[in-house]
C-alpha cells in the first residue's frame, strides 16, 4: 500500500465551526429566567378608619370557593367569559345601571384644580388631550377566595383579571396612539393607566365553609 | 495515481493552534452565560401554575423567593405530606418569614430596598390557605412587591 503524505490541516475553518458551536449554545441554554403576575399587596393599616364608601354597582365581586367554582356577582359563571364581563363591567358601553359608574376626564380636571393638585392636573390635561373626553371608571373588582382553593385555579382567575385589564389598555393605546400598549414610551404608559388602573382588590382572608 | 503515491518527507506536520483561543473563547462563554450563580436545592417538589399576562422579573439580585409546595418523598418522613416552606435551603414555618425579609432587606444597599420583590413559587396544586397566611406575614413585615412566579404560555 503506498503512504500519502500527510498536508498540512487547514484551520481556517476552524473559527467557523467554533462560532456555530457557541452559537448553538447560546440558542438552546435555556436562563432560568423568572416570569410571574406582579402585585402589589396592601399595606396593613393600624387604625382602621371606614373605608370610604363605595356604591354596590361599582364593586364586581369575584368569588371562588372550596371546590374551585368561580362565581361573578352571585352567579355560577365559567373562566372562559370572566375576561369579557370584567372588560363589560369597566367600560360600561351601554350604561346599564347594575355595571361601574364613571366620571368624565373633563370632571377629574376641574377636582384636581379645585383641590389645587396641580400635578395631577397636568397629568389629567395631556390624557385630555390625547385621549379626548374618556369616561374612567370607578368600578373595582373584588378578588375573594376560600382558604381551600387551589393555587392553580386562583392564579388562572388572577390571569383573567390581568387580561382584561392589559385588552382594554391595548384597545385604548392603539384607537388613539396607534401602538400597542407595551410600545409605548414610559410617559404614555402612564397616561394611559390613568384611564384604565388595575383596580382588583382583594378581600381579608376569610374561611368560608369548612376547615382546612 | 502518481499523485497520490509520491513518497514525501515523512513524520507529521504540526497542527495548527490557531483556533485554540477561539475554542476557548467558546467555552468560557458558553460557561459564563449558562451558569446561575447558588441554586437553591429544592426540597419541595412544585409545578408552578401557568399564565400568559407575565412580566419577566427585572433585577435578578433584588429578589428573594418563597417556594411551597409538598416535600420530596425522601423527606416525608420526617416532614409529611402537608405542603410546606422552603426559604433558601431549609424548610421552616411561618413564623421565620419575617426575619428572613428582615435579613434580605438588611443584606442589601438601603437605596435598592424599595425595590425589592418577593416571589412566590408555589405548586399549583397548593391550598390557598397557607398562600394567605404567606401574604399576610409579607404584609406585615412591609414587603409589598409580590410575584407570583408562573410558567409561561400564549394567550388564548
Amino acid at each position: 500500500m503506498a503512504r500519502r503524505e500527510l498536508g498540512e490541516i487547514s484551520a481556517g475553518s476552524m473559527a467557523d465551526i467554533a462560532f456555530l458551536l457557541l452559537i448553538f449554545f447560546l440558542v438552546t441554554t435555556t436562563m432560568d429566567v423568572d416570569t410571574g403576575i406582579p402585585r402589589k399587596l396592601p399595606p396593613i393599616l393600624d387604625n382602621i378608619e371606614d373605608p370610604p364608601p363605595i356604591r354596590e354597582r361599582n364593586v364586581h365581586i369575584v368569588l371562588i370557593n372550596r371546590f374551585n367554582q368561580l362565581a361573578v356577582e352571585g352567579q355560577l359563571a365559567q373562566i372562559s367569559n370572566l375576561r369579557e364581563e370584567i372588560k363589560e363591567f369597566i367600560k360600561n358601553p351601554s350604561s346599564k345601571d347594575n355595571l361601574s359608574e364613571g366620571v368624565p376626564l373633563s370632571k377629574k380636571l376641574e377636582k384636581a384644580i379645585r383641590e389645587g393638585n396641580t400635578k395631577k392636573a397636568t397629568k389629567y390635561k395631556q390624557a385630555l388631550k390625547i385621549f379626548g373626553n374618556m369616561r374612567i371608571s370607578k368600578g373595582v373588582v373584588s378578588l375573594q377566595n376560600d382558604r381551600s382553593t387551589e393555587y392553580g385555579m386562583y392564579i388562572k382567575v388572577q390571569n383573567e383579571l390581568f387580561a382584561a385589564f392589559n385588552d382594554l389598555k391595548d384597545e385604548l393605546a392603539t384607537a388613539k396612539l396607534g401602538k400597542k400598549y407595551e410600545d409605548l414610551s414610559e410617559d404614555e404608559q402612564k397616561l394611559v393607566r390613568l384611564v384604565y388602573p388595575l383596580s382588583i382588590s382583594e378581600a381579608e382572608p376569610r374561611n368560608v365553609g369548612g376547615n382546612k | 495515481m502518481a499523485k497520490f503515491t509520491r513518497k514525501g518527507k515523512g513524520g507529521t506536520p504540526a497542527i495548527s493552534t490557531a483556533s485554540l483561543p477561539d475554542i476557548v473563547f467558546m467555552l468560557l462563554f458558553f460557561f459564563m452565560v449558562s451558569t446561575v450563580m447558588r441554586e437553591t436545592e429544592l426540597k419541595i417538589s412544585q409545578k408552578l401554575p401557568e399564565a400568559s399576562e407575565v412580566k419577566k422579573l427585572a433585577k435578578k439580585s433584588l429578589v428573594s423567593y418563597i417556594y411551597v409546595g409538598v416535600p420530596h418523598s425522601q423527606l416525608q418522613d420526617q416532614y409529611g405530606t402537608e405542603p410546606h416552606i422552603q426559604l433558601n435551603d431549609a424548610l421552616v414555618t411561618l413564623k421565620e418569614i419575617k426575619p428572613f425579609i428582615i435579613s434580605e432587606r438588611e443584606s442589601r444597599d438601603e437605596a435598592e430596598v424599595p425595590f425589592m420583590t418577593t416571589s412566590l413559587k408555589v405548586d399549583e396544586k397548593t391550598k390557598m390557605g397557607i398562600i394567605t397566611d404567606i401574604k399576610q406575614e409579607l404584609r406585615k413585615s412591609q414587603a409589598l412587591k409580590l410575584n407570583y412566579s408562573t410558567r409561561r404560555v400564549e394567550r388564548k
